[in-house]
């Protein structure tokens, strides 16, 4: 704020004035990993809720579920989560009545980037990322920065574990650095999606303080979405 | 003056060659490393035959862990041990150095050393340094005159207590002591004491985590603890992550064979 | 941007069955701008022992000239070779000595004790906190993305063969996804009877 501020006017500065910054954010903490498979995605997200060194909650999901076809992963200011998904589900609700079908993923997509661009100057301090099932019946995700920048991928680590596991999502799904020709490497199941995930969370728990409790894993597929629970460290 | 032979020799104490240095780079708008810490919860009570010390076994490098069991009991001497919470160095660094001292003392004074002395030269040292050094310690041990629990913080001061909780998770520790804890109780109930006091740093404060370590100290005998509980374990990994051989590219590779083998043939001498 | 990402870099090292592994990358680079691709962060101290250093460049250079000068003192003194673990200490008590000007390194000991053949790892702090796990130690630019990977892929008891695959892979792919390091890569794994060089294919932007 410094280039705003006072600093630039010194003949207006009262020696003795204490000036507070505004600083309305909070990082609540927690990851979100999501895979896309030919047919299908997985999105998991632990869940813990702290600020600080305190945790307050040891069982939050934060995961949404927008539609039969689509799950928001959502971490960072906890209130601004809130508030973004709230939004999201009026405009989703607006949508199927004036249109009478359900919004797809890849509009769900694209109105969350205009949604989170509308706050370009006081944004939603959120790291979002966004799986669901495209028209063509394949998975897909969508991951994004806070202020609304959208990008298409097959797997995504995001969070403040984030660093940590999209890493190993680049070896493990997408085999980079590997020399191998790709009969000799393993398919993309549901069940390996699902492992991975897993196994990124339990690694994320070990050095990450902010991740950990347990983990939430919704595989969605063209008949729904299935929801798994997987304990984790509570330290 | 210096002998030519020791004029390479460093001299001891602080060196502070690179503080212009780093003062400069600093203000060239590069922000300061962060170093270890231990978030910590470190506790230490009086029960009837002596005291018990207790930590947990994180040390963290901001939100990350940097080790998941390190020890933050400290050997002082044989009847006292001191736990460090704060900048990891400054608590390793500062009991190793008074640890010292007091065996130098108890070899000039012919006496064990008393816990007392322990916290002066620990209290002195740290209020010289003016807070700069970062370790909240939470002495114990027993002497000649009883046990005895000091709380020091980093300015200086010092608390002689009952039952003393340190570091992130003291309160979370605190809150437990202040509810169980009263006077002359046994050993087991001091232990189980105890790891309520770590366990609940350990689950409800972040920077503290992983196990727990106890220090039991009575009149002449000593139970060091290491990891008493484990009270966190690492998932089992759903997968295998073994790699095909070969998987990774390489470009070139050379070996270095250490075993040197050497063979002597025998040339006779001509003696024609 | 902290002083320690000044010039990229980053330095592993796993603990195997009977062996261990060290691997650094070899970016020089000054913030955004690569300047050179074949500094190598880790140096051959004793037969048995690696030393890695990362950081700010001119003082990864100057400890590595102070720790050879009182390590040789020693050795000459002593008559007989360092071991990893005294090696250790003196670098941490050398680091502690500067805590209030400390040199801008975070430096990695790999090495197996030259009479018990154990592994020895050990990483520190710019101010020579010591950490020996039994596992992995990460340093430099990209450690939070190597503890994820090296967390994933480490087991106990690797054969020397699995332990270059797990190092290599855990550092190609964790500084791929940093900008200050990479630029090639080198594994060393150290066992009793002899030392493995590989130097690894990289992407090299």
């Amino acid at each position: 704020m410094s280039n705003l501020g006072f600093q630039q006017f010194p003949e207006y500065q009262v020696p003795g004035v204490q000036q507070a910054d505004f600083s309305p954010y909070e990082s609540n903490g927690g990851s979100i990993v999501a895979i896309a498979g030919d047919d299908f995605v997985v999105i998991a997200a632990d869940t813990r809720l702290s600020s600080g060194y305190n945790i307050h909650s040891r069982d939050q999901s934060k995961l949404f579920k927008l539609s039969d076809q689509t799950v928001l992963g959502s971490t960072g200011c906890w209130a601004d989560t809130l508030s973004l998904t709230g939004l999201l589900k009026v405009r989703m609700q607006g949508y199927e009545h004036t249109h009478l079908r359900t919004m797809a993923t890849d509009a769900v997509a694209q109105m969350l980037s205009i949604t989170m661009y509308n706050r370009r100057f006081f944004p939603y301090y959120v790291s979002n990322i966004l799986a669901g099932i495209d028209k063509d019946g394949k998975g897909v995700v969508y991951s994004y920065d806070p202020i609304g920048h959208c990008e298409r991928a097959f797997y995504r680590a995001g969070g403040t574990a984030g660093t940590l596991l999209q890493p190993v999502l680049d070896n493990q799904i997408g085999h980079k650095n590997i020399n191998l020709s790709s009969s000799e490497l393993p398919k993309l199941t549901i069940e390996r999606a699902v492992a991975i995930a897993s196994d990124t969370f339990i690694s994320a728990a070990e050095r990450d303080i902010y991740t950990g409790d347990s983990v939430l894993i919704n595989i969605i597929t063209k008949d729904g979405i299935e929801e798994k629970k997987l304990q984790l460290r509570l330290d | 003056m210096d002998l030519d032979i020791a004029r390479d020799l460093p001299r001891p104490g602080f060196n502070f060659d690179n503080c212009k240095r780093n003062a400069t780079l600093l203000k060239g708008g590069f922000k300061p490393p962060t170093t270890t810490k231990t978030g910590t919860t470190i506790v230490g009570i009086i029960f009837k035959d002596g005291v018990i010390l207790g930590a947990d076994t994180r040390a963290t490098e901001g939100p990350i862990v940097s080790d998941k069991n390190c020890a933050k009991i400290h050997y002082l001497a044989k009847n006292i041990y001191c736990c460090g919470a704060g900048t990891a160095a400054d608590t390793e660094m500062t009991t190793d150095l008074i640890s010292s001292q007091l065996e130098l003392h108890r070899l000039g004074t012919e006496r064990e050393v008393r816990v007392v002395a322990a916290n002066v030269m620990l209290k002195q040292m740290l209020f010289r340094y003016q807070g700069h050094i970062s370790a909240a310690l939470v002495l114990g041990g027993v002497d000649k005159t009883g046990p005895h629990i000091y709380s020091i913080h980093p300015h200086g001061s010092a608390d002689k207590l009952p039952y003393a909780t340190m570091g992130s998770g003291s309160l979370a520790a605190m809150s437990v002591f202040e509810s169980r804890w009263r006077p002359d109780m046994s050993e087991e109930e001091g232990k189980k004491l105890v790891r309520d006091a770590i366990a609940s740093g350990v689950f409800n404060d972040l920077g503290s985590g992983s196990n727990i370590d106890l220090c039991v100290i009575r009149k002449g005998s000593v139970e060091y603890l290491r990891n008493y509980e484990l009270a966190n374990k690492k998932g089992e990994r759903k997968l295998d992550y073994r790699f095909k051989k070969g998987a990774t590219p390489v470009l070139h590779t050379s070996v270095r064979d250490l075993i040197v083998n050497e063979s002597v043939t025998v040339v006779p001498m001509e003696t024609s | 941007m902290s002083i320690l990402a000044y010039n990229g870099g980053c330095v592993v090292a796993m603990r195997g069955k009977d062996c261990v592994a060290i691997a650094t990358d070899h970016r020089f680079g000054v913030q955004a701008q690569t300047i050179s691709t074949d500094f190598k962060k880790v140096f051959h101290i004793a037969p048995r022992m690696f030393l890695g250093l990362t950081g700010l460049q001119t003082d990864i250079l100057t400890v590595r000239d102070r720790l050879m000068f009182r390590k040789n003192l020693y050795e000459t003194r002593e008559n007989r070779e360092m071991a990893p673990k005294p090696f250790s200490a003196m670098l941490s008590s050398f680091l502690y000595e500067h805590r209030f000007g400390p040199y801008f390194i975070e430096p990695v000991v790999a090495g197996l004790d030259p009479h018990t053949l154990k592994p020895f790892i050990c990483n520190m702090d710019l101010i020579g906190c010591p950490n020996e796990p039994v596992d992995f130690v990460v340093a430099g630019t990209c450690a939070e993305q190597l503890y994820g990977m090296c967390e994933t892929l480490w087991r106990p008891d690797l054969e020397p063969d699995q332990l270059f695959e797990v190092i290599a892979q855990s550092m190609m792919n964790a500084f791929d996804r940093d900008a200050m390091s990479g630029w090639g890569a080198t594994v060393y794994i150290i066992e009793k009877d002899k030392i493995t060089e590989r130097s690894l294919k990289t992407r090299m932007d």
